[in-house]
């Protein structure tokens, strides 16, 4: 009775499939994709393309599923993601989901394209694989900005204005740039309603697009091997030989390299799901009201980068930066392959290569690090929030103390830190007694320079004066109160302990 | 994908303006001339921004007596340019300094660096930027940082002890206000 099922319920279901196969040849189709050979070696290097597509397909799976309770209006969108956080049973683990999974797979991109440029596995026949590879990365980076726009909150807004200002700088046509990037004069409801057009339909299309393609391009040309030193690429002979080795060592992609993939995806899907579970959503940061003037507009992570490299460029050169860097970079990137398409692969061969790669990485990373500190932004409410500290004004005289008030009410902390608190722009003051002298406090006071604005408009003299009467007395304890070299000196202990004057005074 | 061909209509004679190629010629120049009369609107539409001239208003800031003397104070208005859709984001803020008995200086918020808010401090008669740390005078004239020139000023009048300036347009080193 039972076998009677069995055998029915088997012959059922394989006249089904034979019927569906016979008119879709979709078995057919899949197989060979499923089932190509690939080097035995292709192991754990291997597994950060199909890694980088997962946390895409996350990507199209969650964002769709927000787009049902998004408002991509300019009027609603900061009240729907609310809501979507906080009425919405799961909201704000999907918007979690989409933000860290999307940080994940940036990070996937980048470690599959550092290890496609550390084998040379862009050389001769894969040139245009790296090319489209090269694509996806932008479309990943596109995806990225516009999807920071979709937070419509302040980062957004002002994210938008730095844009803006930007494509302004073009010759000639920056304008009228400008005004299609924006969707009209200013930043408004245009703007978010083209960023969303752009987040939703076009760059995803285009990312699936490429991605068919990249896809279609392995297919073709096979994955590269591991490299190993004195395996030189003839583009004369390497095909037949890739074929040649492949049939005789390859292995079929399903299940012997896709375990792999499939372990490796599957640990980071736990992480990233950890993550956002712990993390929570993304923003959205402030109203974006322009008129809400307190915003501290920061770039998310992947463009922390550019955000320093504008701070610290000097302003001289930074609109030909600006205009003529981009095109070069993506040319180089694009051409890549082009230049050098033969040869060796193996790292240990290619000095120059790993040479490039770690100072481009050391470059963006330390950037990246910079932008996290952002010591160039002046921190805007250290004068009300971060009171002097007492050891500093333990022992002064009224003068002094007076000089300590001018000090805190005139903003001077939102550039200086004292104790360790306050603005990393200009330097600290703790023992700023130490390294000038009353003469040149006054100068920097009034004049300013090295980056630091004019006071002397700004403070009386009774002002000034008090101000670098206190100054003068932050130094290591013992150590004289600096003077103008030549000058004659008022004391001399230099061999002091450097304990602070304040806290020896606090005994 | 093999078939059967030998009943097909294809082994009949063509007909000679197939032969010649005529209908495809046909086909791709209808198909060209109709894609580019229908791209018209499409691009049109897309740059639509490039295309219009968006003019500026006289904005009513308030009365005079909102911005005393010696005093650098946020102005704001609702952007004449304003569409249904913008919500907050059509809001605008300005940076208005009264330097004499009705005499006016009205800064742009946005820093003339890359558009960042920046903010007034009364007490050291400094605006900052919060980003890349560009600082100003009361004056709006560059006090250091990165930006490559004083704070965007907009124009202004007194009409019926009403301010009014001219505003509508996001500032920029192109076109400044």
């Amino acid at each position: 009775m039972f076998r009677n099922i069995k055998m029915v319920g088997t012959k059922m279901i394989g006249g089904l499939l034979g019927w569906t196969e016979s008119r879709s040849g979709a078995i057919g189709f899949v197989q060979p994709i499923l089932m190509h050979r690939v080097p035995r070696d292709a192991k754990w290097w291997y597994v950060f393309g199909s890694a980088s597509l997962m946390f895409f397909s996350i990507q199209v799976v969650t964002g769709i599923l927000l787009a049902t309770m998004y408002a991509p209006s300019a009027a609603e969108a900061y009240s729907s993601l609310q809501y979507i956080d906080q009425q919405v049973p799961f909201g704000w683990m999907l918007r979690a989901l989409h933000a860290w999974s999307s940080n994940a797979m940036i990070l996937m991109v980048v470690i599959h394209m550092s290890q496609v440029f550390l084998h040379a596995s862009f050389k001769f026949p894969r040139e245009l694989m790296w090319m489209v590879g090269v694509l996806l990365l932008f479309c990943t980076l596109a995806l990225a900005f516009t999807g920071q726009i979709m937070r419509w909150d302040q980062d957004a807004y002002w994210g938008l204005g730095i844009g803006a200002a930007i494509v302004d700088r073009v010759p000639m046509l920056g304008n009228q740039m400008r005004n299609v990037m924006l969707g009209g004069p200013y930043i408004g409801g245009a703007t978010l309603s083209r960023f969303f057009a752009l987040h939703v339909f076009v760059l995803p299309g285009l990312t699936i697009a490429l991605i068919g393609a990249h896809m279609a391009l392995i297919l073709k040309n096979g994955i590269s091997e591991m490299p190993k030193p004195g395996m030189v690429v003839d583009p004369k002979t390497y095909v037949v030989e890739y074929e040649e080795r492949i049939k005789k060592n390859g292995v079929p992609f399903m299940p012997d390299a896709a375990q792999h993939d499939m372990v490796f995806c599957g640990l980071m899907l736990i992480i990233v799901g950890v993550l956002a579970a712990y993390l929570g959503p993304v923003g959205p940061n402030g109203i974006p009201n322009p008129t809400i003037i307190d915003a501290n507009p920061r770039p998310d992570y992947a463009f922390l980068w550019i955000f320093t490299a504008m701070a610290l460029m000097p302003p001289q050169i930074e609109t030909a930066v600006l205009l003529i860097a981009p095109p070069i970079v993506v040319m180089l990137l694009l051409g890549l392959p082009l230049i050098s398409n033969r040869g060796e692969r193996a790292p240990s061969r290619r000095p120059g290569a790993v040479l490039a790669y770690v100072l481009i990485a050391t470059a963006l990373g330390t950037l990246t690090w910079l932008g996290v500190v952002s010591a160039w932004s002046p921190v805007m409410d250290a004068w009300t929030s971060l009171p002097t500290p007492v050891k500093y004004l333990v022992g002064r005289t009224p003068l002094e103390m007076q000089g300590a008030l001018v000090m805190q009410h005139s903003q001077c902390r939102n550039c200086h830190s004292l104790g360790g608190e306050g603005g990393l722009r200009g330097p600290n003051l703790d023992n700023v007694g130490s390294r000038k002298s009353w003469d040149q406090l006054v100068r920097q006071v009034q004049q300013g320079g090295g980056n630091m604005p004019a006071y002397g408009k700004n403070l009386s003299s009774a002002e000034t004066t008090a101000v670098v009467a206190f100054m003068t007395t932050l130094r290591n304890a013992g150590a004289p109160e600096s003077t103008i070299p030549g000058a004659m000196e008022r004391q001399s202990s230099p061999d002091q302990a450097p304990t602070s004057v304040a806290s020896e005074a606090g005994k | 994908m093999s078939c059967d061909c030998s009943n097909t209509p294809s082994n009949q004679p063509p007909s000679p303006s197939e032969r010649r190629g005529v209908m495809l010629k046909l086909g791709i120049g209808l198909m060209g001339i109709g894609g580019a009369i229908a791209s018209i609107p499409l691009i049109g539409y897309a740059i639509t921004p490039a295309l219009k001239k968006y003019k500026n208003s006289w904005i009513d800031l308030g009365g005079t007596a909102d911005f005393p003397e010696g005093e650098t104070r946020l102005g704001k208005f609702t952007n004449p340019n304003a569409s249904p859709t913008d919500g907050a984001s059509a809001e605008q803020a300005v940076w208005v300094r009264s330097y004499k008995p009705a005499q006016f200086q009205v800064f742009a918020v946005n820093c003339a660096h890359l558009g960042c808010p920046v903010k007034w401090f009364q007490q050291s008669k400094l605006f900052m930027c919060p980003c890349h740390g560009g600082v100003y005078y009361e004056d709006g004239s560059h006090a250091s940082g990165p930006p490559p020139r004083g704070l965007f000023e907009y124009k202004w009048k007194i009409e019926n002890g009403r301010l009014l300036i001219d505003a509508g347009r996001l500032p920029g080193l192109e076109q400044t206000v």
